[in-house]
């Protein structure tokens, strides 16, 4: 802090390592997508499916129709169960009970207690129906199993889609349901909605998303797609070629690496046209994509842009974008399984080739996820390369939280309330820790050193 | 009222936080957890900070689940601030109480670690070798950052631990029931794994013959008879060396056992069991006249055994690390 | 104090060749390392590869296994067979952790092979002694 107790320096600090990049050198490639899964218990789905499209990759196979929908079905089901996780026990808690409540109520126990009995049951029982899908698509709900280079290990049976698509269709309700939720607690709560739109939550930087070939939003397989700040399209790549747009820089202070767009460069923690800073996630997809492909969401998607400018920079918007996801996301569950391709006995295509090399990405609830595997030539892992979602946004974050806590922090005034207020600057991002640093996870281990202008600790805050 | 119900606190080490969604996904019967329980401390999902856990009177909090490996010094002193405060301690998941998937950093270390992922990898642009360093001066600040050890460690080669729930994570049902012998103090003796003493095979609903394996395949290269034990079809499947309670989850969508649960509590070394079971039914055809190196070929299409067979349970394992030439 | 390095070496016989074979080479006095420190199993194939980690967890420089002659020597039928097919994938898995593979032998000894017992005894001692002690020992 400075002599007039207000912030100078803000630093997030990521602060555990794992190392899944060193470990998973000699292991077989195809056990990769269990390995990996274990990057993360949050988000264990996209891991599995990345690591599957770069197994996949590595063997130069193609899987059948049938088994790419019955990966992108699971996926769905997973996507609402992670995004109403965030919602609802972890970011969500922030709108839903108050900024202002205290630790003990702003958690999952006290959004039970806020929305009531029924509602809370409502949205236990979505959290059940997507763990159930998960487990019949899956074969586990946390770190699934099903996906093996080539395709999937086991296809639906017509009973398995039967049970699938009953509580699909409860999904969707329940989506509705959030999104209603949402527009109470936020949308119509000026107090919460001026937060939203406030500056000090404001960030303008550039983003990416994945699209397909029609430039429409979609999770499991497309092109990635970067806008810069003003919104007009910066590039668009297959997967494949990430290394020629993204870098990763390193500082002594965090465990977390920094990856920023190469063809602009590293310019420090700072937003801008001019800075290679990006984001990714939720608002990033709705920033860089032309449509929604599923009609709810494409029409909340159209208001939520009527009422903030197309690029949005408001960071608190990605809770709205991740509602509006979760409609798509069950949208597009009652779709799949009702495709009569998912019920194709034919999900595997046995890879033939010798393995070599491969590269997979999906979006993950948090932003884009890439894995890059190199192999010997009977498929042992030699290198691996990750980039997690969460990494994507570590300069964001640290961004977003050092303006929050200049914006925030004034005159030396610091209490549980405007420390909570500066977390909801990265909560916003539903960060993931475990992934970024294939560390460790789901909890935002800030802690904020308050020194006085002569460098004296004064105070130290920890949200772990 | 409060003071009938128990405190319960879920703490963590280096997770990957499946632990936490397990409990979650408790889904309704979440409510009733909360009904009995209040959370005192749950960094994943509740605000209380630690200081308000460390100004708890020791052995005030009824019960805590640790889920997560000891990998720096915070885990550790964590991990012990919540056993001093906890009348009940229990390791939670496969990374508390074996290591977890995590643990396979034991084949190297964190030297190695750090030239990989800040130097060698890829998309990493590092060319003076920045790596994470305990303290950096950044202006006139000083940052700190704990170190991380070279050898990953279970939750009980830090503190003692009354209770083991394996599994990565627990399955739901078998947090269901832990959860419920807490609650009506039906635990077993302490020290118990709050799981069946039995392998994964006599949960395993396919059919085995006797055993004659000629031929290893990856599950890559085959896609196996859904009926069939899938060693029996040559695949390796770890149900012979992992204790049963999953569900066999894994197996009903055709993929083989990776051993999350850890071993029985005969086995002790998961990998040493997996072997020995290996030993036991693979066989060639013929196998009488093979001379050594044929036999030795058979085993040599088995891909990476330390991987496979220590996939969760290495830093609780004898040999527990690789060993590194100085 | 000095001295060379003298290995400690575990040696697990079974019962019906190989404990036997060593029992004719006492009782012939043919000369060999007293490094081996003999444990007497039923059988080759009662040799739990947790036996040999432990061994070496605990310090031993080397571990010997000795079973009768495949394929038909085994007193058991089949048990010298799990012997091998454990002993080639214990080796894989001590390549992968770093201890050297030489450290473990399988050897197959008749009952009647007192000298193969000497000569297998003193150039295991001598291996391992070149070889030096077990890595573990200094952690």
């Amino acid at each position: 802090m400075d002599k007039k107790g207000d912030v100078d320096e803000a630093y997030f600090q990521v602060v555990e390592l794992r190392g899944f990049e060193k470990f998973c050198e000699g292991r077989p490639v195809e056990e990769m997508p269990n390995i990996t899964t274990r990057i993360c218990g949050v988000c264990p789905w996209n891991h599995h499916l990345a690591s599957a499209k770069a197994a996949d990759a590595v063997y130069n196979v193609d899987p059948p129709e049938a088994a790419k929908k019955i990966r992108e079905l699971g996926y769905c089901a997973f996507f609402i169960h992670d995004h109403s996780t965030h919602f609802y026990a972890l970011g969500g808690p922030d709108f839903i009970v108050g900024p202002g409540a205290t630790p003990a109520e702003r958690n999952v126990a006290g959004v039970l207690k806020k929305v009531g009995a029924e509602a809370g049951r409502t949205v236990l029982k979505a959290l059940r129906y997507a763990h159930e899908i998960e487990e019949i698509v899956g074969g586990r709900a946390i770190h699934p199993v099903f996906a093996v280079p080539g395709g999937v290990s086991k296809p639906l049976s017509e009973s398995d889609c039967g049970r699938i698509q009953e509580m699909a269709k409860f999904l969707l309700d329940y989506s509705k349901f959030t999104a209603d939720i949402f527009e109470e607690t936020v949308l119509k709560n000026k107090r919460h909605f001026d937060l939203v739109t406030d500056d000090t939550y404001r960030l303008k930087t550039f983003y990416m998303g994945m699209v397909d070939d029609d430039g429409k939003m979609n999770l499991y397989d497309g092109h990635l797609r970067v806008v810069d700040p003003e919104g007009a399209r910066f590039a668009q790549f297959d997967p494949s070629e990430y290394l020629k747009h993204l870098s990763e820089h390193v500082e002594s202070w965090t465990y977390l690496k920094f990856p920023y767009l190469k063809n602009v460069g590293w310019k420090g923690l700072v937003d801008g046209k001019n800075s290679g800073v990006y984001r990714v996630g939720p608002l990033a997809r709705f920033n860089v994509a032309d449509e929604i492909t599923t009609p709810l969401a494409q029409a909340a998607y159209e208001k939520m842009f009527k009422i903030l400018r197309k690029p949005a920079h408001e960071t608190l918007a990605y809770h709205w974008a991740r509602v509006i996801e979760t409609l798509y996301a069950s949208e597009r569950l009652l779709e799949l399984v009702q495709d009569p391709d998912v019920r194709n006995s034919k999900v595997r295509t046995v890879p033939t080739a010798t393995p070599k090399e491969g590269i997979g990405a999906v979006e993950a609830p948090r932003g884009t996820l890439i894995h890059h595997y190199k192999t010997d030539r009977e498929g042992i892992l030699q290198s691996v390369n990750l980039i997690v979602a969460t990494t994507h946004n570590h300069a964001g974050i640290c961004i977003s939280v050092k303006k929050a806590a200049q914006g925030l922090i004034r005159k030396g005034k610091v209490d549980d309330e405007i420390l909570n207020m500066v977390e909801m600057a990265f909560r916003a991002y539903d960060p993931c820790l475990a992934c970024a640093t294939h560390t460790i996870p789901g909890r935002m281990p800030l802690e904020i050193d308050i020194h006085n202008p002569e460098k004296k600790l004064i105070k130290r805050m920890r949200r772990f | 009222m409060s003071q009938t119900k128990l405190k319960l606190a879920i703490g963590l080490g280096a997770t990957c936080s499946g632990c936490d969604m397990a409990i979650i996904d408790l889904a309704e019967k979440l409510i009733d957890l909360f009904n009995a329980a209040d959370v005192v401390y749950w960094p994943t999902a509740s605000d209380q900070k630690l200081e308000e856990l460390q100004r708890l009177p020791e052995g005030s909090v009824d019960l805590c689940f640790y889920h997560g490996s000891i990998v720096n010094e915070e885990n550790r002193e964590i991990a012990q601030l919540l056993r001093r405060k906890a009348k009940i301690m229990i390791a939670f998941g496969a990374c508390a109480c074996h290591g977890g998937v995590p643990g396979l950093a034991n084949l190297t270390t964190t030297k190695e670690l750090f030239t990989t992922v800040y130097k060698e990898t890829l998309s990493t642009d590092n060319p003076e070798f920045k790596q994470p360093l305990p303290e950096t001066a950044v202006g006139e600040y000083s940052l700190h950052l704990p170190g991380k050890f070279d050898t990953v460690q279970c939750l009980h080669d830090c503190v003692h631990v009354d209770y083991f729930l394996p599994g990565c994570p627990p399955e739901v049902p078998l947090v269901d029931k832990a959860i419920e012998a807490i609650l009506t103090g039906k635990l077993p003796q302490k020290g118990a794994t709050l799981a069946p003493d039995r392998i994964l095979c006599d949960e395993c609903p396919r059919k085995r013959e006797e055993k004659k394996i000629s031929k290893i395949y990856r599950i890559l290269n085959t896609i196996p008879d859904q009926e069939r034990c899938l060693l029996d079809q040559g695949i390796i499947c770890l149900g012979p060396a992992t204790r049963m309670g999953c569900g066999s989850k894994c197996i009903n969508v055709n993929m083989p056992c990776r051993g999350c649960m850890g071993p029985t509590s005969k086995a002790l070394d998961q990998g040493a069991k997996m072997i020995a079971s290996l030993g036991s039914v693979l066989g060639l055809q013929g196998e009488e006249q093979m001379n050594e190196e044929q036999v030795k070929a058979l085993i040599d299409e088995i891909k990476d055994p330390v991987g496979i067979f220590y996939m969760f349970t290495l830093p609780s394992s004898i040999l527990n690390r690789k060993s590194i030439k100085k | 104090m000095a001295g060379r390095f003298e290995p400690y070496i575990l040696g697990f016989l079974c019962n019906w060749c190989s404990y036997a074979g060593a029992d004719l080479a006492g009782t012939s006095r043919i000369q060999y390392s007293p490094n081996l420190r003999i444990i007497r199993v039923m059988c080759s194939g009662r040799v739990d590869p947790r036996f040999v980690l432990a061994a070496l967890k605990n310090g031993a420089d080397g571990v010997l296994i000795a079973g009768c002659h495949p394929p038909s020597d085994c007193h058991y039928l089949t048990g010298n067979f799990k012997a091998r097919r454990r002993y080639y994938l214990l080796l894989k898995l001590l390549d992968q952790l770093g201890i050297e593979r030489e450290r473990v032998r399988l050897e197959w000894i008749s009952a009647s092979e007192a000298e193969k017992f000497a000569r297998v005894v003193n150039e295991f001692t001598e291996q391992i002694r070149a070889l030096g002690p077990n890595p573990l020992k200094a952690s």
